[in-house]
């Protein structure tokens, strides 16, 4: 128990809020409830030693929230504890919490717990003089001395107002009691019936001032939830709004704000939209851990958005919570079958959980606080909330909102990726959510009818997305027996094209290219076709110049044989004629031989 | 006084089983038991018992009768069971409270 307990405080002193007020040397002591919440609400527990006053009206759930906090406090904290109930017998208390799992008499047998049943009745009893309650004072000292209990519920201690007519000395030994439970050092609960205009109705609040907690009840639009505040807590922080909290077969669970602050952990990791195309709008696909909104009209497929998601999330091995509040999980997997995507088989993997339910069954604040014990029970990296906007009918917006705030705080805190639809209603403002969220989401995928030319097609935009290059192109968004595809619209001097359109001018375009192409291929071929018979014409040119060359040359060369044999012959002949030279020589063969 | 003879002759062959519960000897508790024996002398013609149960000796025995109050008095026959709380210095209240004398019809 000592070691829960410094675990507890130990994640108080974490939170910056208390880091900085709360005194170094003493914290006040508490004793844990373990009742899911409750304990965060109030930085660790109830006041130990002290005795805590819980009140609300009938039915509100006091009685269970004082038989939660002996229970856990035996089975968790070692800590065995007394119920003094002035209202039901053992038998009725044990028979109503049994079907919220707790065993009293098995507790009981174990030594770890005492129920202890006061009857008053009022027409049993005549008053005839001075008294005092010493009677119960001693029956409580026995119970909890028998079994050395550290834990103390009287409920509701108000009933004796009933049996005991005098007023005035009740109050005096109320006071007494509960300073003696205080000299007994047992961590007291005292359940009180709330009174008009007072916390309860016979001023308890008066002598209990350590710790009060009240439940509340309150029915809006025929929705009831139950909350719970902190109305005070001396000597501790506490959280001091109203917490909605919830009965179930599990016991109470109070929902706290998660957070108070915005320290969640990011990633850089991307996990799949489950569309190939989308993911590469996206730069590679979802950051884990963000909230993706995907809103549009109705039968823009936004189911099937959310169904890729959930399937690649399963294909990843990761498990994935699928809450829908429209459709029944047969529905959603039997359509999305018809778009190839195969939820049947993940469900029966375990990778794929469903919750259905329609809103209107519970408040808002219990679906909450559903999705959150579903959370923590299961663990999804992933959830799917199919859509949002069905939430409208059991709040109006801004509680939904409110919820959303928490609910994605919650999700981000524990880095779960989610992914929200949301229904635009015809008539609405396209980039605008009806709930008014988008400035919480990180991606926001936007689909719409595109109409034109008598048809009604698909489109998807990435309106924004956080912390990632995305494209700004519209796409168009086809639901294919294959799963969604997303295929590039044509923007041209008409607008965007869609649909048949499209396809039409997709077709236009293609065969405008093959013309193109063709004629590019006709051109290539001329210009080739020129080049070669240039290549020719070069050729023919290059070979008679080289023929006529030839003959150049040898006419060239017969010329200089024949103008050598010329000097040849001169010479010869003036040698003949005995012709001198300028030196008076004889031009001749032998003369030149001879000198 | 005509009623309360009735009444005593009714049960006249019946003890008066009564039980007083105290928590040591507290001035309310010893004033309890003085004016007890008084009323049983004056009322009850000797045919009565009282049984005084200290529940700081024997405090399991206080679950038995719900006894909170101290001091209680406890008719336990004749039957129905009544409780009387306080120390008994209202005589009339007790009279009423044991049956021995009727309510008075206002």
């Amino acid at each position: 128990m000592k070691r829960a307990f410094k675990k507890l405080t130990k994640r108080q002193l974490g939170n910056g809020a208390s880091r900085s007020r709360a005194p170094r040397h003493e914290q006040l002591e508490k004793a844990p409830t373990g009742i899911q919440g409750l304990d965060e609400i109030t930085f660790g527990g109830l006041p130990k030693g002290r005795p805590t006053l819980i009140c609300g009206s009938a039915g509100f759930g006091k009685t269970l929230m004082g038989v939660e906090f002996l229970v856990r406090g035996a089975m968790e904290y070692g800590e065995p504890g007394v119920l003094m109930a002035f209202e039901e017998t053992e038998a009725e208390l044990a028979k109503n919490v049994a079907s919220l799992g707790y065993d009293l008499y098995d507790l009981i047998e174990k030594k770890k717990l005492i129920i202890d049943y006061v009857h008053v009745e009022r027409s049993e009893i005549e008053e005839a003089g001075e008294y005092d309650l010493e009677g119960l004072f001693i029956r409580l000292g026995l119970a909890i001395d028998s079994i050395g209990a550290k834990r103390v519920v009287l409920d509701t201690i108000e009933a004796i107002f009933s049996g005991f007519p005098n007023a005035n000395i009740l109050r005096a030994e109320l006071r007494r009691l509960f300073r003696w439970l205080k000299t007994k050092g047992v961590t007291a609960v005292i359940t009180g019936e709330r009174g008009e205009g007072a916390l309860t109705r016979h001023g308890l609040e008066e002598y209990v001032s350590d710790c009060v907690i009240l439940l509340d009840h309150r029915v809006n639009d025929q929705m009831s939830t139950r909350r719970l505040r902190v109305v005070k807590y001396r000597g501790s922080l506490h959280g001091t709004n109203e917490y909605p909290f919830l009965i179930d077969e599990e016991g109470i669970s109070v929902l706290p704000v998660t957070s108070l602050g915005l320290d969640h952990k990011i990633s850089f990791e991307r996990v799949s939209s489950g569309v190939q195309r989308l993911d590469a709008m996206l730069g590679g696909g979802y950051y884990r851990g963000s909230t993706i909104l995907v809103s549009g009209t109705a039968g823009t497929g936004k189911s099937s958005m959310a169904g890729h998601f959930a399937e690649a999330a399963c294909r990843a091995g990761e498990r994935c919570l699928y809450v829908a509040s429209e459709e029944s999980p047969d529905q959603i997997m039997r359509n999305m079958h018809s778009i190839g995507i195969d939820l049947a088989g993940w469900v029966k993997k375990g990778l794929l959980k469903f919750d259905a339910e329609r809103p209107n069954i519970y408040g808002l604040e219990m679906h909450l606080l559903r999705i959150h014990k579903l959370i923590s029970q299961y663990q999804p990296p992933a959830v799917v909330l199919d859509p949002i906007t069905n939430y409208l009918a059991v709040g109006d917006q801004l509680e939904v909102k409110s919820m959303l705030i928490r609910l994605i705080d919650f999700l981000k805190s524990k880095g779960i990726t989610a992914v929200f639809t949301s229904l635009t209603h015809g008539g609405d403002a396209m980039e605008g959510t009806v709930i008014g969220v988008s400035s919480l989401i990180d991606t926001w995928l936007l689909l719409r009818d595109i109409e034109s030319n008598g048809e009604r097609n698909r489109g998807l935009y990435v309106i924004k997305s956080r912390g990632m290059a995305h494209s700004n192109q519209i796409r168009e968004f086809l639901l294919t027996s294959k799963g969604a595809q997303l295929l590039d619209v044509y923007l041209g001097a008409e607008g965007v094209l869609t649909g048949s359109a499209r396809v039409a001018q997709e077709a236009k375009e293609t065969a405008a290219a093959i013309l193109r192409q063709q004629e590019i291929e006709r051109r290539q071929r001329e210009l080739d076709r020129k080049r070669a018979a240039l290549d020719a014409q070069i050729a023919a040119l290059r070979a008679s110049y080289e023929v006529e060359s030839q003959e150049l040359e040898m006419g060239l060369a017969e010329e200089r044989l024949r103008e050598e044999k010329l000097a040849a012959d001169r010479l010869d002949m003036a040698r003949i004629r005995r012709a001198d030279d300028e030196n008076g020589r004889w031009k001749s063969k032998n003369n030149r031989k001879q000198s | 006084m005509h009623a309360a003879k009735e009444k005593t002759a009714k049960s006249s062959d019946e003890i008066w089983e009564l039980r007083l519960y105290v928590a040591g000897q507290t001035p309310k508790s010893l004033a309890a038991f003085a004016n007890l024996k008084k009323i049983c002398t004056e009322y009850l013609d000797g045919k009565y018992r009282i049984d005084v149960i200290d529940l700081l000796e024997n405090p399991q025995l206080g679950r038995g009768d719900q006894i909170l109050a101290i001091p209680t008095l406890v008719r336990n026959l004749p039957e129905p069971i009544k409780k009387i709380i306080g120390d008994l210095s209202n005589t009339e209240k007790v009279l009423v409270g044991l049956d021995i004398r009727p309510r008075s019809n206002p």
